[in-house]
């Protein structure tokens, strides 16, 4: 049961050398083990993206790994978007968030911050319909998910 | 008041950057030394008798600490309070029974909390639930509304004897002679099932008993933290001064997380004052889906009467409403239902009844919208069958009913859920159907649209209906404003915020009275230290009642500021303006002096006062309207129906809406556009299954579909701005009035869509499954 067994991860360049039972959740590791609380958890099936992080640059669902399972890889949360965690500078997609009023709650948005990540550094110049498609993967109940598409298009425009 | 405009601008928030840098403190990121952490075991059976609970095994476990059942609670244990009383109508039944913190006797519904166990992480927690050996003797579960008052229907709460939780009948004028008098009477039966809430932050508790201090923290993600604060006080026997209740970052609410008490919330303070450990408990998704507040089920028996032309004569309405295995939330949400669904409309008979039903399901208690969706879709639906059947336009005979902006304030008699009668303030209905009319390019689409769509093979169809929304209801909010001796200006207020944008509207009141930048207006919410008196966020609220008492109390600063102003530059008040911060002499604007300094001389440290002088630049004010103001508005849609696989692929959506002045359009734009969404869902994805064992066949996201990107249309909006005579801002509320009407628009346009097929539908939700065997019978039988 209380089986420990050693991992190291980099988490937003800093790297973590902790020991966990196989059975902790990865988003469980980074929110209570790390304290990186900025990753959230919906519902722990992998369906409301919410918890998603960048496992080696891809998007994944922190609730559906172990920790032990990225032992040795590098991982970005949502607190290692922003250029500098001193200073008040937002990363482009989380300064765009911002302007379209992408987020309310803000409970889902660090998992759409993270998907969209990705996907806009695979493909830069996004149709509506291609951005639509790739935030259904995550569950919003506050924004009815116009104003995230809206945002997504802001980033795709300026970094164009 | 102010040389700059702060309302009516599209302010960003004050809050996203904490949220969007992940750096935000929600319930469940509080992390304290020495925490333990909860789990509950929670029945499996929706009526059963509690025979034994055996926690010795569990107790035993490595890293347990402890194990609770109800026995172990003592007097501690008692069912919760009921929060709102019934309204003073004649005759009146009411049938009060609350949740309890832990069975005692026997389940009621699936999920009800049995045994807490606390243990030093929530996976040994979790481990020892199955440790736990629990004798039940299952009894046959009351689901079916209807059978549910059959004699011979097992009773869920014995001391009533009925599963009747509550009957009411309220009448305006004479439905009876309305009816002898009626060229068409236009009756049938509709049904309304239940969703979740789905706030995407599941609920949480976090407590920390300071036994130094003799202080109780609480971190809860409640939409009210002070009635939570007020009741654990007098529930644990402290002073309110020693309970701190902090709801931070709450993500998302949607009424659910306003009920009160959750087991949870009762239980985990108790615990930690026992075991003097701080203790955490996070609700996982399954838990949310049987163990937080649904809503939904009613089922009306309607009736309208109608004039040759097509005026309305009156409405019968009989439903059954369906309150889940407790009544905490005592008749809120019928009474929304009874009250909304009068409309925007000149009913001059009216004759509501309704009975309220325990039943072994979950609890209900309002879901943004509370009851008014049903109001809204009954009166629309009648209207949509008596205009065909009268050979009238839709759009005419709505027109033809609507009340006149001459006709406010307007008093449809019966008591509304604040128990006063239901009166609206203002509005301006007609002006705002005919924009909707003229957004969705109604009569073109009529006209031309969809017959050449039609001719193609399309099944094309619009959907148009007006709603009411009673909002902004009392009793009271109240705000404190303070300049600083910084210059910089706190907000404290006592409702909690659920990403509603209270931070920045809230600061955008303030500003608009003491023209000082927002970025230097810090807002608080939520926190009982703060500010400790209040109800909470519900009803669309906030800015209506706590954003007026915000403004009285920015108000009352000013009148400070320009008295001290005054004195310090040797001018009268009336020759002074405030300007970014400073106030100045309007003739002479080198003539000025900071907000800051005029703080410091506010606080002297010494020398002699006028008698009577309050130190500070602070102002406390509260606002209670004597009723809640009506906002309004039209929804129209175009939808395309694929006939074969019956998918419903959403063109277009118009929303017109008035909620009084906006303050601001982007965060106004925000709450329409997530309510339809909301609406959407819940008229063609989501719906709770239960089987007639009370079970829930549904409880994840895998199975329960909450809309997404895909699935959601941009809304395109129009604002009309009727404002308020009830409050100094002249708002009304907008959070619910989204998600209200679309079932209703939803319903005429997927019909108008499948016009071929000369189906009805008189129950929401669809879905592509239950769309398809409608299709199906309509084509069997004809």
């Amino acid at each position: 049961m209380s089986q420990q067994i050693p991992i190291s991860v980099n988490v937003n360049g800093t790297l973590y050398e902790r020991a966990v039972e196989p059975r902790l959740l990865l988003s469980d590791f980074l929110r209570h083990e790390l304290e990186l609380t900025g990753t959230h958890v919906g519902c722990e099936h992998g369906v409301c993206g919410a918890c998603t992080v960048l496992l080696d640059g891809d998007a994944v669902r922190s609730c559906l790994l172990f920790a032990v399972q990225v032992d040795g890889h590098g991982l970005v949360t949502v607190e290692g978007l922003a250029p500098d965690a001193s200073s008040d500078r937002l990363h482009p997609l989380q300064e765009a968030f911002r302007e379209a009023h992408g987020l309310q709650c803000g409970f889902c948005t660090p998992g759409f911050l993270m998907t969209l990540v990705a996907f806009l550094e695979e493909n830069p110049h996004p149709s509506e319909r291609e951005i639509r498609e790739v935030i259904s993967g995550h569950l919003c109940r506050c924004t009815g998910y116009q104003s995230i598409v809206e945002a997504t298009k802001i980033a795709a425009r300026r970094s164009a | 008041m102010t040389s700059r405009r702060f309302f009516g601008e599209r302010f960003t928030r004050n809050e996203d950057a904490r949220l969007l840098r992940g750096l935000a403190l929600f319930v469940d990121d509080v992390h304290l030394d020495g925490m333990l952490h909860v789990a509950f075991l929670r029945s499996d059976y929706a009526h059963a008798r509690l025979i034994s609970v055996d926690t010795a095994a569990a107790r035993a476990r490595p890293g347990v600490v402890a194990v609770y059942t109800a026995d172990d609670l003592g007097a501690y244990w008692q069912p919760g309070p009921l929060l709102v009383a019934p309204p003073p109508i004649d005759g009146l039944v009411f049938n009060a029974a609350t949740q309890v913190p832990l069975i005692k006797d026997k389940a009621r519904h699936a999920g009800e909390p049995i045994a807490m166990v606390v243990a030093e992480s929530r996976y040994v927690a979790e481990d020892a639930l199955v440790d736990i050996v629990v004798d039940m003797d299952p009894l046959d579960a009351v689901v079916d509304l209807e059978a549910a008052l059959e004699p011979d229907a097992p009773v869920i709460h014995e001391q009533h004897g009925t599963n009747l939780a509550s009957h009411v009948v309220q009448q305006k004028g004479d439905y009876q002679r309305a009816h002898r008098e009626a060229a068409l009477i236009v009756k049938r039966r509709f049904h309304y099932d239940r969703g979740v809430a789905g706030a995407l932050e599941n609920r949480g508790v976090v407590a920390q008993w300071d036994a130094r201090c003799e202080e109780l923290t609480v971190w809860d993600t409640t939409q009210a933290p002070i009635p939570i604060r007020s009741g654990l006080a007098r529930m644990l026997g402290l002073l309110e001064s020693q309970v701190r209740v902090i709801a931070p970052f709450v993500g998302g609410g949607f009424g659910s997380k306003i009920m009160m008490f959750y087991p949870e919330e009762v239980l985990l303070p108790w615990a930690a004052m026992r075991l003097n450990r701080p203790l955490k408990w996070i609700e996982d998704r399954q838990e949310n889906f049987y163990a937080t507040t649904q809503e939904r089920l009613q089922i009306h028996d309607a009736e309208l009467a109608l004039s040759e032309d097509g005026h309305i004569l009156g409405v019968h309405d009989v439903f059954l409403h369906d309150t889940g295995a407790y009544n905490p939330y005592g008749l809120t949400i019928p009474i929304n239902s009874q009250c909304t669904l009068l409309g925007p409309y000149d009913v001059p008979n009216y004759y509501t009844e309704f009975r309220v039903i325990f039943t072994n399901k979950t609890t209900v208690t309002p879901v943004r919208g509370a009851g008014r969706q049903h109001g809204v879709f009954v009166m629309e639906r009648l209207l949509d069958f008596a205009a065909k059947e009268l050979g009238i336009d839709r759009v005419e005979i709505r027109k033809r009913n609507l009340l006149s902006s001459d006709d406010f304030p307007h008093n449809h008699v019966i008591l509304f859920q604040d128990s006063a009668p239901l009166v609206y303030d203002s509005g301006n209905y007609l002006p705002a159907l005919e924009k909707a009319v003229d957004l969705i390019g109604y009569d073109e689409f009529v006209r031309e649209e969809q017959p050449r769509l039609r001719a193609a093979g399309r099944h094309v169809g619009l959907g148009i209906v007006s709603y009411i929304e009673g909002t902004g209801i009392g009793p009271y909010e109240g705000a404190r404003v303070t300049v600083e001796p910084s210059g910089q200006v706190r907000v404290a207020t006592g409702v909690g915020t659920q990403g509603q944008g209270h931070y920045t509207v809230f600061a955008q009141v303030v500003a608009e009275v003491l023209d000082v930048d927002l970025d230097r207006i810090h807002v608080t919410t939520g926190d009982t230290r703060e500010f400790h008196w209040g109800t909470g966020t519900f009803a669309s609220r906030g800015v209506v009642v706590a954003g007026s008492a915000c403004h009285e109390a920015a108000v009352a600063v000013r009148k400070k500021i320009l008295g001290l102003a005054s004195d310090a530059l040797g001018v009268a008040e009336n020759d002074l303006e405030l300007e970014g911060g400073r106030v100045r002499v309007k003739d002479a604007p080198e003539r000025a002096v900071d907000l800051g300094e005029l703080a410091v001389r506010a606080n002297p440290l010494r020398g002699a006062v006028t008698p009577g002088t309050e130190p500070g630049l602070e102002a406390t004010a509260y606002f209670g309207p004597d009723r809640g103001s009506t906002a309004s508005g039209v929804h129209a849609m175009i939808v395309e129906v694929d006939r074969e696989t019956a998918m419903v692929e959403i063109k277009r959506y118009v929303v017109v809406h008035d909620s009084g002045r906006v303050i601001n359009p982007m965060l106004v734009e925000g709450q329409i556009q997530g309510g339809v969404a909301h609406g959407i869902g819940n008229a063609f994805y989501e719906q709770l299954v239960y089987d007639d064992t009370g079970q829930l066949l549904n409880a994840s996201f895998m199975d329960y579909l909450l809309p997404t990107a895909t699935d959601v249309p941009r809304v395109e909006m129009a604002h009309i701005e009727t404002p308020s005579p009830l409050n100094p801002l002249g708002v009304k509320g907008v959070g619910e009035a989204g998600a209200i009407p679309t079932g209703a628009a939803f319903a005429q346009a997927v019909e108008d869509a499948l016009a071929e097929d000369d189906l009805e539908i008189r129950e929401i939700p669809l879905s592509p499954n239950r769309l398809f065997e409608m299709i199906r019978d309509a084509r069997a039988t004809r």
